[in-house]
């Protein structure tokens, strides 16, 4: 294994495991599509940054970009609670309306902002051992990429072990969160900040679709190997650390894009555990099915 | 002002094709829509435009060359093949449908891009165009598409048309559809296959990501205005088609803007006026609404007070200060002042310098609130049997909105009662 394939690999992992821990709460309060929200709501937050700072800085565009996510859920949330949107409804019409925002901007802008959708939706990997930080005195310290997605998975695992009990009881429980004091207001917009902030953070290498995939594909793949929300969160990272590696030889040997070929191992990892997991795979079920009296079904049915 | 007439005039062949091309997209997913937000699946479309691009993929693996058919073809597949794996994640595992969703929308485009990369890198010649699957290019239409856009359209319209109380019945009951007979399994793999037909032919004016706003927004917006379907299925589509023309009129007027994103822009503009100002629903509407409410019932509570205040000496003319009235009150009483206000000029209460009293009006009013009230408490103690010392709380908020109806058949319920649970009086209707 050559170096940068190394550092392809290493970065992948890290986008994945920054992904996986927090799609395991996305998924259990059933706001998965959030996610996918929030990835593409990020757009005009990063155009916007850009203009405003006139350079590719990365804090700007973290925090713009990270603005905007938390401005699309708010809105989600306005839209559905004040004015009575269907819920679907409400986050189908607010990413698209800001993505839309951020396409115009970029063709408004085409000459400053140097960014197009297609880095956008599924990013370039690939590129990422080329863009090297270097000290002043001249010493290579890796891929850039590598030291951002690093940081805020270091943010990430510290926020999670710190407030595991507040965010385990407002996903699983939020009427008695409220009651012993904890506010779900205040959980939910913070989740939904290190959404955003992840989002951006691995949007340049790997791109909006594939944060999607790695914030529901592993956790929804844990979701049926287990029901231990804390091995669900390590399960999780681990498929996702294995997808990573396994999708960047498949797209060396089918020679496409990274990113593409991590989605499609996930979508694998994801049959296999559908079909074959023990506890909650299709198998399964259907043996238990068989164990199970019939006759119950049979009464229930109709009722339905 | 000679823009827009060159722009209506459609002189030129490619504006024709491009405004033309956009409406008819517009307004045939808007008619569609309509019917997948009504049943709770909006996101559902989402899906199926991202699962569109591995079906286009392999069509063109399999023949080598951009058959637009065989292309079509490859992505109906893929995009129906998306939904059918949905209902089957949901059906057979514990995963719950938004994270169905998001799994097959993320895995099927990542296997598409996967395809299109590989494609984009081995050097074929012909590839290139395959990425309007991607982003759409509504700028690039040609006559030839308008041909398949007008055609699908036409399907669409047509079988809405002809299986619209069908389609109504799915949406609104499909309990009650399946109990009279109607096929419900087949009238939902029809509403599904329209629904793919809708993404694949718009995907390529609009792009992936925003076809799923052509499909919910318009429904979204055109659900504020109206309760009726058959409205709201022509308001969706009005709209839509206004919007698909402004953006196609957009890109005409300066050439680097985009035709797909502007109609979403617009749309979703177009969405969020209907959100705040619509009548009845809308924020707006229903901020008001509230706010006459809880003026009503602060004027309410005022003259209750003043009642209250007078009971204890049997004297109902007397006057009383803002302080005496606030302490007689358990809670604080919001706008107090306009509201004493608004009272002397409806003649219920009248000032004078010791401070506010009942008048003959205003006693009659208040004397009905209060009986309200105690026929409430009353009914809660001795039909459910709920503790006297509980039910004030309650009445406390029904007394504002029990109508004249309600409080007669209280009445006989009770059998013309004359005193509450706490051995208060009951005022008699005068």
């Amino acid at each position: 294994m050559n170096i940068d394939a190394f550092w392809i690999i290493f970065t992948g992992s890290l986008v994945a495991i920054c992904c996986s821990l927090l799609g395991c709460f996305l998924i259990l309060r059933r706001m998965a599509m959030v996610g996918d929200a929030i990835s593409h709501a990020v757009l005009p937050g990063i155009v916007l940054a850009f203009l405003f700072s006139g350079s590719r800085e990365v804090w700007t565009m973290l925090i713009g970009a990270a603005a905007l996510g938390v401005a699309c859920t708010f809105l989600i949330e306005f839209f559905h609670k004040k004015a009575g949107v269907q819920a679907d409804a409400s986050i189908g019409v607010t990413f698209t309306w800001l993505f839309a925002l951020g396409i115009i901007l970029i063709s408004v802008y085409a000459g400053k902002v140097d960014l197009d959708q297609d880095c956008v939706l599924y990013g370039e990997i690939a590129y990422v051992p080329l863009d090297l930080w270097f000290t002043e005195s001249g010493r290579n310290l890796g891929p850039r990429t590598v030291w951002i997605i690093g940081g805020v998975l270091l943010i990430l695992v510290l926020f999670i072990s710190f407030f595991y009990k507040q965010l385990y009881l407002t996903s699983f429980d939020s009427a008695f969160a409220a009651a012993i004091g904890i506010s779900t207001t205040l959980w939910y917009y913070l989740l939904m900040s290190a959404v955003s902030l992840t989002t951006v953070a691995a949007f340049e290498s790997v791109g909006a679709i594939l944060v999607v995939a790695l914030m529901v594909g592993p956790p929804a793949t844990a979701y049926l190997l287990t029901d231990d929300l804390k091995k669900m969160l390590l399960l999780s990272s681990g498929l996702g650390i294995i997808a990573s590696a396994a999708g960047f030889y498949l797209a060396l040997w089918l020679n496409g894009s990274v990113a593409g070929a991590i989605s499609a191992v996930i979508g694998v990892q994801f049959t296999l555990a559908f079909v074959f997991s023990p506890s909650h795979g299709i198998i399964a079920r259907n043996r238990k099915g068989l164990a199970a009296p019939r006759m119950a079904e049979a009464t229930v049915e109709p009722v339905l | 002002m000679n823009t827009l007439w060159e722009f209506l005039s459609m002189s030129d062949a490619n504006v024709r094709f491009v405004t033309i091309g956009s409406i008819l997209l517009a307004a045939s997913s808007a008619v569609v829509g309509c019917f997948t937000v009504l049943r709770k699946r909006a996101l559902v479309g989402d899906a199926v435009a991202h699962a569109v691009l591995p079906g286009v993929c392999l069509a063109f693996l399999f023949t080598g060359e951009k058959n637009p058919l065989l292309l079509l073809l490859g992505s109906f597949v893929t995009g129906w093949l998306s939904l059918v794996l949905i209902d089957v994640i949901r059906a057979n595992s514990r995963i719950k449908e938004d994270t169905a969703i998001g799994l097959v929308l993320s895995v099927f485009f990542g296997i598409g891009i996967l395809f299109l990369t590989s494609i984009q890198h081995s050097g074929n010649e012909n590839q290139s165009g395959l990425d309007k699957f991607l982003f759409g290019s509504a700028a690039a239409l040609v006559g030839q598409d308008l041909i398949t856009f007008g055609a699908v359209a036409l399907l669409l319209l047509l079988s809405v048309l002809l299986l619209y109380k069908e389609f109504k019945l799915l949406s609104f009951d499909p309990a009650y559809a399946r109990t009279i007979g109607l096929p419900v399994k087949g009238l939902e793999l029809l509403l599904t296959t329209l629904t793919v037909l809708a993404v694949v032919v718009g995907i390529q004016s609009v792009g992936v990501v925003l076809m799923s706003a052509m499909l919910i927004t318009p429904a979204a917006a055109a659900r504020f205005w109206t309760d009726r379907l058959g409205v709201m299925v022509l308001l969706a589509a009005a709209m839509s088609s206004l919007c698909g023309a402004a953006g196609a009129f957009v890109s005409f007027t300066a050439p680097a803007m985009p035709t797909g994103p502007w109609i979403v822009m617009l749309l979703s503009l177009l969405a969020i006026f209907s959100f705040v100002l619509a009548p009845k629903k809308g924020i707006l509407a229903r901020y008001l609404l509230q706010r006459r409410i809880r003026r009503q019932m602060t004027r309410e509570n005022i003259l209750k007070t003043l009642f209250h205040l007078g009971e204890a000496t049997g004297e109902y003319g007397h006057s009383y200060s803002k302080q005496q009235i606030l302490e007689r009150r358990q809670k604080p009483l919001l706008q107090m002042k306009n509201s004493l206000h608004t009272l002397r000029r409806k003649g219920l209460i009248k000032k004078s310098r010791e401070g506010w009293a009942l008048t003959e009006a205003g006693k009659k009013e208040a004397q009905r609130v209060v009986r309200l009230h105690r026929l409430w408490e009353l009914y809660l103690t001795e039909y459910l049997h709920v503790a006297s010392d509980h039910v004030h709380e309650d009445a406390e908020t029904i007394e504002h909105v029990l109508t004249p109806e309600l409080e007669k058949r209280l009445e006989e319920l009770l059998h013309y009662p004359t005193a509450d649970p706490h051995h208060t009086q009951i005022p008699q209707q005068p």
